[in-house]
């Protein structure tokens, strides 16, 4: 049984409608299609109104969907071949970070991917998707791999966020990400980031530091989750609504900010409607980037990656006097 | 000189019952408990908040703000903590003219950067520039916590940024003094990339040779731990500061776990072999110009220190 949202439910409520038609008029002999085709044009006309216009919480309530297809759902679709290569040779494997060496059209890559369960007991297995420092640690030891054999790095965000208990704590969490974006932004190597659900604070970005940064249509990838940002801003966590849409997290909104390069098109009510479509559209996308930035020397490369980063901020710069004034008015 | 270095801490546990503090002598040692910070005249006394020890300003002032009888570490801003660590008058800051916007004209922003700006006296969370301390060259940068917790944005992420791009041009070695509470929600996505743009430019010190210290003061957390406080080459914290990635009010709502006395503070994050050396406020100005002493060009294969 797939989950509806609320916002579907005019179009469920549609399409019944018609099958009852459809069952009354073969059951009463009576010639309904005209009726059943105007209704069946309301169908596809209210489908373009409702998931042409989502608002930004609905997207966060797509981009969770418990249906919503993982990294381990688009690997045989967008990969020849697969070997994972499991732990951080220092302390466990981290099952919510995935990683090793693919196959993709041809070329040999580095994957590491982040992993939510799909049921309770591989979400356990998974810890909802949050990873470790163990996690990074990881990711960053298939990274240098691909960097010193000259392998193209491909990511995949979804999550919540990194683990955020004691255990994460006592183990360096914030190290382990810090090392995950310094390490990322020296490589040589081509890197592509996809963000193909949840895109959780500094855990995602841990991922995300590509020279070329992709997000499925209706992903998020934020600073904070909606949640949390309501609480502090309202003191009210059931206000996440009004939280997603000031937070401008929308692959719309960072492709407008200049962090998303591209969006990859998602099939009409998200990614779960129809995996194959949303998997043929990502290894599109990927694959002409991919190319492009596999035509640049490893320096460029670098280089290139180094000033998209060092663009990204938003500030004004104020004459000597404005200065002055303003630094009156402090005082 | 390098006991002091390896000197086991002396700041951790001292009860506050203890009958042992050292009170102003115009007050007798059992009254001070009593007083409320109500009555307490206005500037010239504070009340430890530690140890309840009711202290006179001057002798905080003089102590660095450390309270004389528990050496609990006040939280101090920016400009006094440029004044106790650099050499007279060698500090020049560097991209005060660069002030914020708001970019997704997130709600309340603009009014609470005016209030952080009166509150703190300085446009932005972060002062940069090049300084001396004990004589060697640095390039500085100190967040100041009273602006929004010492947050990172816009202007904090590219303020720490030209300040390592211009270290690299002059070869310094850089020193930055964390107090944030993480990458700073108001500019969104731009914030959270703030801590790739840092680290990044940390990469590019690290590959040319030059020297990072971090150091991590009470609090230091989320995206900041995550990114250029947790790079350093070194990384000192000052006793009791807070350290974490999580918060601990974050981690006992989200994982309904609480946490054990004395996590995630200096020494907690010592223990767990995060951090090399938990440093007094007032030891640091001596330790960090040793360290740079011993990292200054000429310095290495044996050449003279």
């Amino acid at each position: 049984m797939v989950q509806l949202f609320d916002f579907e439910k005019p179009i469920v409520e549609l399409i019944q409608k018609i099958s009852e038609l459809q069952k009354f008029s073969a059951e009463k002999e009576i010639d309904l299609s005209q009726e059943i085709a105007t209704l069946e044009k309301k169908v596809v006309l209210l489908k373009q109104e409702i998931y042409g216009n989502l608002e930004p919480w609905q997207k966060v309530q797509i981009a969770r969907h418990p249906e919503r297809p993982n990294f381990y759902d688009y690997a045989p679709l967008l990969f020849e071949d697969f070997i994972e290569l499991k732990g951080d040779r220092l302390f466990a494997d981290d099952r919510s970070v995935v990683g090793g060496i693919a196959l993709f059209r041809g070329t040999a890559v580095t994957v590491v991917a982040q992993v939510k369960g799909r049921d309770t007991k591989e979400n356990i297995k998974r810890n909802f998707g949050m990873p470790h420092p163990e996690g990074y640690h990881k990711a960053l030891r298939l990274m240098d791999q691909a960097e010193k054999f000259g392998r193209p790095i491909l990511t995949f965000i979804d999550t919540p966020g990194a683990a955020c208990d004691l255990a994460a704590e006592e183990r360096g969490q914030g190290e382990a990400i810090a090392r995950c974006l310094q390490a990322m932004s020296c490589y040589h190597v081509p890197v592509i980031s996809t963000v193909i659900g949840e895109g959780g604070s500094g855990g995602a970005l841990a991922l995300g530091v590509g020279n070329v940064v992709l997000m499925l249509e209706n992903s998020f990838y934020s600073v904070i989750a909606p949640e949390s940002c309501a609480s502090i801003l309202w003191k009210d966590s059931a206000k996440a609504k009004e939280a997603a849409a000031a937070l401008q997290f929308t692959a719309q909104d960072l492709q407008r900010l200049g962090v998303v390069d591209e969006i990859v098109h998602e099939p009409q009510g998200g990614a779960h409607k129809d995996t194959d479509h949303t998997a043929g559209q990502l290894s599109l996308v990927i694959s002409k980037h991919l190319t492009s930035l596999m035509s640049e020397t490893p320096d460029v490369l670098r280089e290139k990656r180094h000033q998209k980063l060092r663009s990204i901020g938003v500030y004004k710069e104020i004459s000597q006097k404005s200065l002055d004034n303003f630094e009156k008015r402090l005082d | 000189m390098f006991k002091d270095i390896f000197r086991k801490t002396k700041y951790v546990t001292i009860p506050s019952t203890s009958t042992q503090k050292r009170t102003p002598a115009d007050i007798s040692p059992k009254e001070p408990l009593n007083i409320s910070k109500k009555e307490l005249p206005d500037g010239l006394w504070v009340k430890c908040p530690k140890c309840g020890e009711v202290l006179f300003n001057k002798d905080l002032e003089e102590n660095a703000r450390v309270c004389t009888a528990c050496e609990h570490h006040f939280r101090i801003s920016a400009r006094e903590r440029l004044e106790l660590l650099v050499d007279e008058n060698s500090f020049e800051e560097w991209d005060n003219d660069i002030l914020t916007l708001d970019p997704l004209e997130f709600p309340g922003y603009g009014g609470k950067l005016l209030e952080a700006q009166e509150k703190s006296g300085i446009s932005e969370g972060v002062l940069t520039g090049h300084a001396k301390i004990e004589g060697n060259p640095v390039v500085l940068a100190i967040n100041e916590g009273n602006f929004m917790m010492g947050s990172m944005g816009s202007v904090v992420g590219e303020k720490i940024t030209r300040a390592i791009e211009r270290a690299i041009e002059l070869r310094l070695p850089v020193i930055i003094i964390s107090t944030s509470g993480g990458a700073r929600m108001q500019e969104g996505i731009l914030s959270l990339y703030q801590m790739a743009k840092t680290s990044a430019a940390l990469g590019r010190l690290a590959e040319n040779h030059l020297l990072y210290i971090s150091v991590l003061t009470d609090p230091t957390f989320g995206g900041v731990t995550a990114s250029y406080a947790s790079l350093g080459d070194i990384l000192i914290a000052e006793p009791n500061a807070l350290i974490g990635f999580t918060g601990p009010r974050v981690i006992k709502q989200t994982m309904r776990q609480e946490l054990p006395v004395g996590a995630q503070t200096a020494e907690f994050n010592q223990e767990h072999g995060l951090i090399d050396l938990i440093v007094g406020r007032t030891q640091m100005r001596s330790v960090l110009g040793r360290l740079l002493r011993y990292h200054q060009e000429g310095a290495q294969y044996g050449a003279t220190v």
